[in-house]
Parts: C-alpha cells; structure tokens; sequence
C-alpha cells in the first residue's frame, strides 16, 4: 500500500535533483559571473578577484561545484550570496513565506470558485447561464497575464480601494493584530485576484468538462432513479467520479500559480520569491538563483505529490489495485 | 493430447486494507488445478462469489496470480514476462459478464468491433471490415446498425458487440464469462451455434463460465463445479449432470428452474 | 381492486444521428396488480429495458416519450413534478437495473450507496440508516454481509453487485419493483434465494414486480401472469400457468423451442446446433406494415403482410396478437 506513495516520492526526489542539475548547468552557462563588474573597478586587484572566485569556486570545473554544493545543501547551507554578502537560506525563506502565503491563498480561492461554477456551467450544458461562463472564460483566457495585472493595477491606482503595492502598510508596526491582518489583506486582495483571474478559466472549464463528462453515466441515471436529490446527485456522485483528472489538474494548477505568482509579484511588487530572483539573476548572484529555483521545484513537487496523495485518496480503485500487489 | 491449457494449484489472494485497519486477505482462487485439451469446451460452473472470474481474468493474463502456474501451449505464463505476455494475449480472449462497461460508448459498433484487428495491424481496411462485418451479422447485428454508437445498443446487443470483438482476432482459447446470459434464447442458441461451428472449423477451444447449467450441458465436454475459490468436482458434463457426486452440484443442479412443459415439475422457491 | 400501474398506449421512440426518430415502443399497455408478479420476456432489442426505463422518466437524453400514459396509484407519471417524481423513484417504485457493473458508482462503498437511499427518502437518524442498510444486506447475501458492504464495486463478483442492486431497490420496500433482469449474473441457488426474498415482500407488504428476464424458466415459479413483447409491441400477455406451458404466439413458441434440454441431454445430441428464430429484428429488416414478425414467422399468411393483426382474446386474460387465432 505504502508502495504507491513511496514511488510517487521517489518520482519527486529525481524531480528535485534534475532541476538543481540543470538550473546549475544553465546558471554557469549563462554568459559572466558576479565578479566581472568588480573587474572595470580599478580599485579592486586582479589577485583578489581571483581569490574571491577561488573562494567560492568558480574557478573549478562543473562537476566539482555541483559535488560541493551538494554537500553544503546536506548540511542545511544551500550557497553563499555575493549581493547581500550572506547566506542564501534565510533570505529565501522570508521571501519563500510571502510568495507561499500569495500561491496558496489562491490556490485555495480559485478552486473555491472554480469547483461550484464549474458544476453549476456542466448542469446546464449549452444552455444559456453556461454559454455566458463558456464565453467569459475564453475571454479570461487570451488576456495575458501581464496585461491583467497592469490593468488591476490602474484600476487600484484610479480608485484608491486598494494599496497598488507592497505587502504592509508604513504603520504597520504600531497596528493592533486584528488590524494588521486587515492589512494585509488589503495589500494581498490586488495581487490574489489577478493570480486567480488568471487560472480561474482553465480550471472552470476543466471542472465543467470533468462533469459535464459524467454527468449522463449510467451509474448517476441509477441514482436518479433511486430518487438521490439533484443537489446530492451533482455534489456528492457527479463530482466525486469527476474527482480524477480534476486531482491531477489542483497539482498542476499549484505550479501554474506559482510561477504566475513569481510574475505577478514583479509587477506588484510584492516582497516575494518574484522580485528576488530577478535581482538576483541580473547581478549573476547564482546561489541565490539555484536556491530559488530549487525551492520553486520542491515546492511543485510537493504539490504533485498531494495530488497524488489525494489521487490515492480519492480513488479506491488504485488504493486497492497497490494493495493486492 | 497434450493440453493447450493446464492449471496447476493456482491460487489469487485479494489483500484487503480499506476498512477497519485490521489488514484483512481475501482468498478468491484456492489451488485450482485442471487441463483442457484443444478444440475442447470446459465449462466452469458455481456459486456466485466462487472465483470464476477471477480465474477468468487470471488466465486471459490481466490479473497475476498469488501462487501457481498455467501453461498455455506449453508456455508458463505466470512465470512470463509483461512483453511476452502482450504477444501471447490476442490469443486468449476473455468476453467479460458485462462487457459493455468496457465499451467506450461514443465509438460506433463498426470501429469498436474492428479495433483489435486494426491494432494488431495485419489486415488491410477491406478485408479488416468485410471480416468483422461477417462476425457482427453471425452475432445477430446487421449491418445497418454498424454505424451506431455503442451508447444506443440494448444490453444484449452490447453483449453481442462484445462477442464479435472477441472473435475477430481468431483466438486460440475464448473465455466467455457469462457471456449469454443478457441474452434471449432464440439469440442464445444462435451464438451457442455459432461457436459450435468455430470449433469444429478452427478447433476453437472454449472455457464457458456460466449460471446456466442446461446450456453448460448442451455445450461442454466437461464441466467443473466451483465452491469457495475451489474446484469441487469436474468430469463429463452428461455425467456431473446426471449423477452429480458433490453436494455443491446437487444444490445447484436441484436448483434449476424448469419450464412447465419438461418433465420434472418446477422448483419452488 | 385497483391496479397499481396500468400503462396506456405508451409510444417511445429514439432520435439518433442517422434516423430522425425511430420508434421503440409502439402502443404497449397493460396492468398490474398490487402483489401480482409480471414476467416479461421478449426479444434482445424488443424494448425491455427502454419500457422499465419510461416508466420512472428515466430515458436517455434521446428518447422520448410520444404519446401514452403510465399511472401509477392513479397518477400519470408522464406529468408529475419532478420533485413529486424524485419523492416515487425508489421509494415508491423502485428499479433494478439491468447492468450491475454500470449502474453503481465506481467510488463508492456499496454499503452507503444503499444508505443513500435510504437516506435520500427518509429523514431518521444515522443510527437507523446503518441499522437498515445492514438489514438489507442481511437479507440478501447469506454470508459475509460485512465484507461486502465495506466493498467497492470493483471487489465483487457480479452476482454480488447485482444483490447490491437489488439491496438499493428494496430499502424503502416500495410498492413496486421493476427488475430488468434482476437475477441474470446468479446462480441458480442463490437465484432461488434471491426469488424467496421477493416472494417475502409479496406477501407481507404487497409488493408488485414487473420480473424482466429472458429466462422463461425462472418465470414459471414465480410469475402470475406474463407478457412478451416482439419489436416494441405486446404480442402475448396470458396468466403464467398457461403461457408458459402451451404458448400461443408464434414468436414465443419459436423462442421456447431454442431452449436446451438440460438433463434430458444425450451425448447425441450435445454440441449439436440449435433451433433458431431465422432472420433478425433489426429496423431495416422490420416490415413496413403488417405484422412485425411475419418476415420470421413459420405459420404466416398472406393477410400478415397486408394488415395488422388483432388482439385476439383467447380465455379469462390471455391475449394474444396474430390472425391465426381469429374466428
Ligand atoms: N479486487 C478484489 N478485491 C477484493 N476481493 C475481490 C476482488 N475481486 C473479487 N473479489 C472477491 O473474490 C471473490 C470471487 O470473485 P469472482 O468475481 O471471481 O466470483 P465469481 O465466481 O465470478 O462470481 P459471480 O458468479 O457472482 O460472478 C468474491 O467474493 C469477491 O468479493
Ligand atoms: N439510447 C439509445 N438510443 C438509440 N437507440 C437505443 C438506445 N437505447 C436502446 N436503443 C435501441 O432501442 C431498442 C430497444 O432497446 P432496449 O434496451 O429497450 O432493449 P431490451 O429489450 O432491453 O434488450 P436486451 O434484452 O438486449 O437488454 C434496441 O433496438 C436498441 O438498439
Ligand atoms: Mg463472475
Ligand atoms: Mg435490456
């Protein structure tokens, strides 16, 4: 039984050590290094350029970096940043908290909307009400991200309703609790919506599709003809045997937040993994990307993997398939 | 003659881990061992929940079994590997009780009936089409249904698709679980004819899972009685239904139904 | 008395991608009896299951119901509300469909599908719900009732999804049972059982079944009276008894005579061919006018080609449509 998950991690782990490998291949591949500008800086000799690099090894080929890295994230220290001149971990993780607080609070709002709309629109299949959300979505669809996050902007710009930027207000050290948590919600509202504007349309038509799919099966005939109530039939039959591609869509749709979120950050600014990473690519602050785009993956592995998890959850059809091996 | 199937001791055991957390195994197949020679009917009757389709799904290689072997023309293929396998399983075709779930329902009767001789990609699109329009008409399916969507048969019909799907990759062994039982007798007795002919043309070799004793009589050669994952008795099907020496066979044999017509008077229930 | 369901005239037919419309059931009617037991026999393809199906409103997206009338206790189902109609579907009348393996969901445990039944008719207690779908269970599987009411759907045998089946149609001991095919993927022991506990609600609670199977057989120990539908139209409809010893129809007598003979097989005449219905029913090869089973009928005459036949009264109830029986 156990056999299934363990696989599933296993698959995650190899994710997790592909990426570090080409993100590391990338990074060094990439033309120029930190220390390069500090080379047109007269003031700085040539010898102790040379023994900054030494010091952090770039000097050496890639394997050994690769291999030394390694060994460093082993011992909790995932690199060495040269902009802040400190390590990378702590920086990240304070940036990590606010973009996992931006992806999972729409993560979870989109499929709050998503699931009933979703369901609502394959009820009424080709009718009206669905036609209306068939239409809007496609129209959500073709809208860059970018340019919805720029027109949400203006609109807070013109209208004053929310901050256009930041994450705290200046005062928000002096504020009590409950009104810090107000603040940042009305710093998170801006940026939230355009993240979940800009999944919303994939996921109701996924959803919608899903049930629209089952939704003329035998078995919810059988049940309809057991008299089970509309609301039960669409909520508790229709949707659970919906439940398959939807699971494995919720892990895709973490991802596609994520990296939505990292682009939305930029434009909002939004003291996130976003902004930090792009900083950090245009200075050649590699550990600083590395580490970055590891946590990014390990973060969409353990979305997949909970689409999984649920996936086994979900399906007794595979729970028991993996049990009788 | 050397058998093309033979069974030995196997035995399929379901784990069942999804209630109480009290792991709890499920003996479906107990050490079942029995031959069948080429061109010969075994039909394998029991109790229902006895474990004949799951020898059935054991032997068409869609479910490995816990413990034992089977030799398909002299092949073990418990022991065998998945790529074998899937060279092996066009040759043993297994036409389930209900079939019809399997059936993706928006395909037409055509292209579902078709499908496995386009996969196996030997035959041009003519005589691929003449072949299967031949078995869908002997099944009772003419030909101006072909263009149907499988969601618009009745359940016979479907029934019937399936037995023509199976039948167009000319297997060597066919397992029919249940196969005529959504089906009346006038259309029964035609497929019953049908694989008779098969048989005596292309030494067609058959295991008949079935309820219907009185047609596992007319068809088989021999019949086992299953009970509880185990063979109870197996012998000549005018012997065990004539002179039955297993309690298990006497009940079900006793339970029969019978028209008024027969001699022997209705059972009562 | 009054009868529980009588259907009037009822006309169903299928729009289909290549055809308009084609039509299924074509002027079927006929009565049952609180209590009373009707066998229904008929070709595959006859319209059996399209006829259990229109009488709860069930039809498939495709079909429709031209014209006709099915009253139940003296309502017409065809009109009701749909809410009024949710509150009679397995409560008051109750289906077994026709194929376990595609009528019960997938992802759930066969237990609380019947609990939600149950459930969806009654407003008691979780306590009472499990109490009684642990009844049902009991009823109808002899041993390990637990097992298999923890079971997916997939963990069982067919003949244990089709008592899971019946368990959902008899919760709420309706009035009526339409089974189509109920004991099909049976043996025959249990099938003996499973026909006690039908009998059971009979008497103790007046239950009423329309008994669908292609099993004449069967019929004879429980039926009281049966029909036989050829082509979408009722061609005998007599008391069990004598339908099932002298059928009248040619159809029915052609389709009894296709049976094996059991026990009374002899090594001659095993693995000989059968007696066949020639020809088919399928649309095209249906006749225009006249009568539907005259292109296949041993007995015809030339007046079944022109018109179509008669309901024929033969005794007290036994009906029967052909020319042969006319004065
Ligand atoms: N996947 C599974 N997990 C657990 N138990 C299973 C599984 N599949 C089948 N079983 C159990 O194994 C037993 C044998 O099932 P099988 O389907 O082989 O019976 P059968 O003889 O074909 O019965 P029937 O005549 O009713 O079709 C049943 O009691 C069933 O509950
Ligand atoms: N959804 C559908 N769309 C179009 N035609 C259909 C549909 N369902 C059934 N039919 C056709 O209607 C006819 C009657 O079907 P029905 O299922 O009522 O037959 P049946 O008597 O139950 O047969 P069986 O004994 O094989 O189950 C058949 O010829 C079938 O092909
Ligand atoms: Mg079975
Ligand atoms: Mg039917």
């Amino acid at each position: 039984m156990m056999r299934y998950l363990l696989r599933r991690l296993a698959h995650a782990f190899f994710l997790i050590i592909g990426v570090s490998v080409l993100t590391f291949l990338f990074t060094t591949l990439a033309p120029g290094n930190y220390f390069d500008e500090m080379r047109l800086n007269p003031q700085i000799a040539p010898e102790t350029l040379a023994a900054l690099r030494a010091q952090y090894q770039l000097d050496q080929p890639l394997a050994i970096r690769y291999a030394s890295w390694v060994n460093s994230v082993l011992h909790g220290e995932i690199g060495f940043s040269f902009a802040y001149n400190s390590p990378v971990a702590p920086l990240l993780l304070v940036r990590a908290k606010n973009t996992l607080l931006l992806t999972l609070t729409a993560t979870v709002v989109a499929w709050a909307i998503a699931l009933p709309l979703g369901v609502w629109s394959a009820e009424r299949l080709g009718r009206l009400p669905d036609r209306v959300i068939s239409w809007s979505t496609a129209v959500l669809l073709v809208i860059p991200d970018l340019a919805l996050a720029l027109g949400l902007l203006v609109l807070a710009l013109r209208t004053g309703w929310f901050p256009a930027g930041g994450m705290a207000s200046v005062d928000f050290k002096s504020l009590s609790s409950l009104n810090r948590i107000r603040d940042l919600a009305r710093h998170m509202t801006l940026p939230v919506v355009a993240l979940v504007l800009s999944t919303l349309p994939i996921l109701v038509r996924h959803v919608r599709a899903a049930v629209a799919d089952v939704l003329h099966a035998p078995f919810l005939l059988a049940a309809e003809g057991h008299g089970i109530p509309p609301r039960t039939l669409l909520y508790r039959y229709a949707l659970p045997a919906a439940a398959n591609p939807l699971v494995s869509l919720f892990g895709f749709s973490i991802g596609a937040l994520l990296s939505g979120s990292l682009l939305i950050e930029v434009v909002m600014s939004w003291p996130g993994l976003g902004p930090f990473l792009l900083e950090a690519i245009l200075a050649r602050d590699i550990y600083v990307v590395i580490g970055g785009v590891l946590f990014s993956t390990i973060f969409l592995a353990a979305g997949n993997f909970l689409a999984d998890v649920l996936l086994y959850w979900v399906d007794p059809r595979i729970r028991t398939e993996s049990a009788s091996r | 003659m050397e058998p093309i199937l033979k069974v030995e001791n196997l035995t399929k055991r379901y784990a069942k881990r999804n209630s109480a957390r009290t792991p709890q195994e499920f003996l479906a197949l107990d050490s079942v061992s029995f031959a069948v020679s080429a061109g010969a009917t075994l039909a394998i009757v029991g109790e229902s929940g006895s474990g004949k389709s799951t020898l059935a799904s054991c032997i068409a290689c869609l479910e490995p079994p816990t413990a034992g072997n089977f030799w398909f023309e002299g092949r073990n293929l418990a022991q065998s590997a998945e790529s074998e396998l899937r060279k092996i399983r066009p040759q043993i075709q297994l036409i389930f009780p209900d079939s019809a779930s399997a059936l993706s329902p928006r395909w037409s009767i055509l292209d579902i009936a078709v499908e496995p001789l386009v996969l196996q990609g030997k035959l041009g699109r003519k005589e691929r089409n003449a072949r299967t329009f031949f078995l869908l008409e002997r099944v009772g399916l003419a030909a101006d249904m072909a263009e149907r969507p499988a969601a618009e048969l009745s359940g016979g019909q479907r029934q019937r698709l399936a037995i023509a799907r199976a039948l167009t990759l000319d297997p060597k062994i066919l397992i029919l679980d249940e196969a005529l039982s959504a089906l009346d007798c006038s259309v029964q007795a035609q497929i019953a004819n049908v694989l008779l002919e098969l048989q005596a043309s292309r030494g067609m070799t058959f295991l008949f899972i079935t309820h219907d004793l009185t047609m596992a009589a007319h068809l088989a050669d021999e019949i086992a009685v299953m009970s509880r994952g185990r063979i109870v008795e197996q012998g000549p099907s005018t012997k065990i239904v004539r002179n039955p020496d297993h309690d298990a066979t006497r009940q079900l044999l006793a339970a029969v139904p019978r028209l008024p017509r027969s001699p022997w008077p209705a059972a009562q229930p | 008395m009054a009868s529980v369901l009588e259907i009037q005239n009822l006309q169903v037919s299928y729009f289909s991608r290549e055809v308009r419309s084609r039509p299924v059931l074509s002027g079927v009617s006929f009565d049952l009896m609180p209590g009373e037991i009707l066998g229904v026999l008929g070709e595959s393809g006859s319209g059996k299951s399209t006829l259990a199906a229109s009488v709860l409103r069930l039809l498939p997206p495709n079909g429709q119901v031209g014209g006709g009338a099915v009253l139940f206790e003296g309502k017409n189902l065809l009109q009701v509300s749909s809410e009024e109609l949710r509150q009679i579907r397995g409560n008051r009348i109750a289906l077994i469909f026709q194929e376990p393996s595609l009528a019960l969901h997938p992802t759930i445990r066969v237990g609380e599908q019947v609990r939600r039944v149950l459930a969806a008719h009654q407003s008691s207690g979780k306590n009472d719900l499990d109490h009684r779908t642990r009844e049902v269970f009991n009823r109808l599987f002899a041993q390990e009732a637990d097992r298999i009411l923890r079971s997916y759907p997939h963990q069982l045998s067919g003949g244990q999804r089709q008592r899971v089946l019946i368990a959902q149609a008899i919760a709420c001991n309706p009035a009526l049972v339409i089974a189509d095919e109920p004991t099909a993927a049976l043996d025959p022991v249990t099938q003996m059982e499973i026909l006690r506990v039908f009998r059971d609600l009979r008497e103790h609670l007046g239950l009423a079944m329309i008994f669908i199977t292609h099993n004449p057989a069967l019929l004879a120990g429980i039926a009281d009276r049966i029909l036989i539908l050829y082509a979408g139209q009722v061609v005998e409809w007599g008391p069990a008894e004598t339908a099932l010893r002298s059928p009248k129809h040619p159809y029915t007598k052609a389709l009894f005579e296709s049976i094996p003979a059991g026990t009374g097989e002899t090594e001659k005449s095993r693995k000989t061919s059968l007696p066949v219905i020639p020809g088919n029913s399928s649309p095209s090869s249906l006749p225009r006018k006249g009568c539907s089973f005259e292109p296949r009928c041993p007995v015809r005459m030339d007046v079944c080609r022109e018109f179509e036949p008669p309901l024929v009264k033969l005794g007290q109830s036994h009906i029967v449509s052909c020319f042969k029986y006319k004065e």
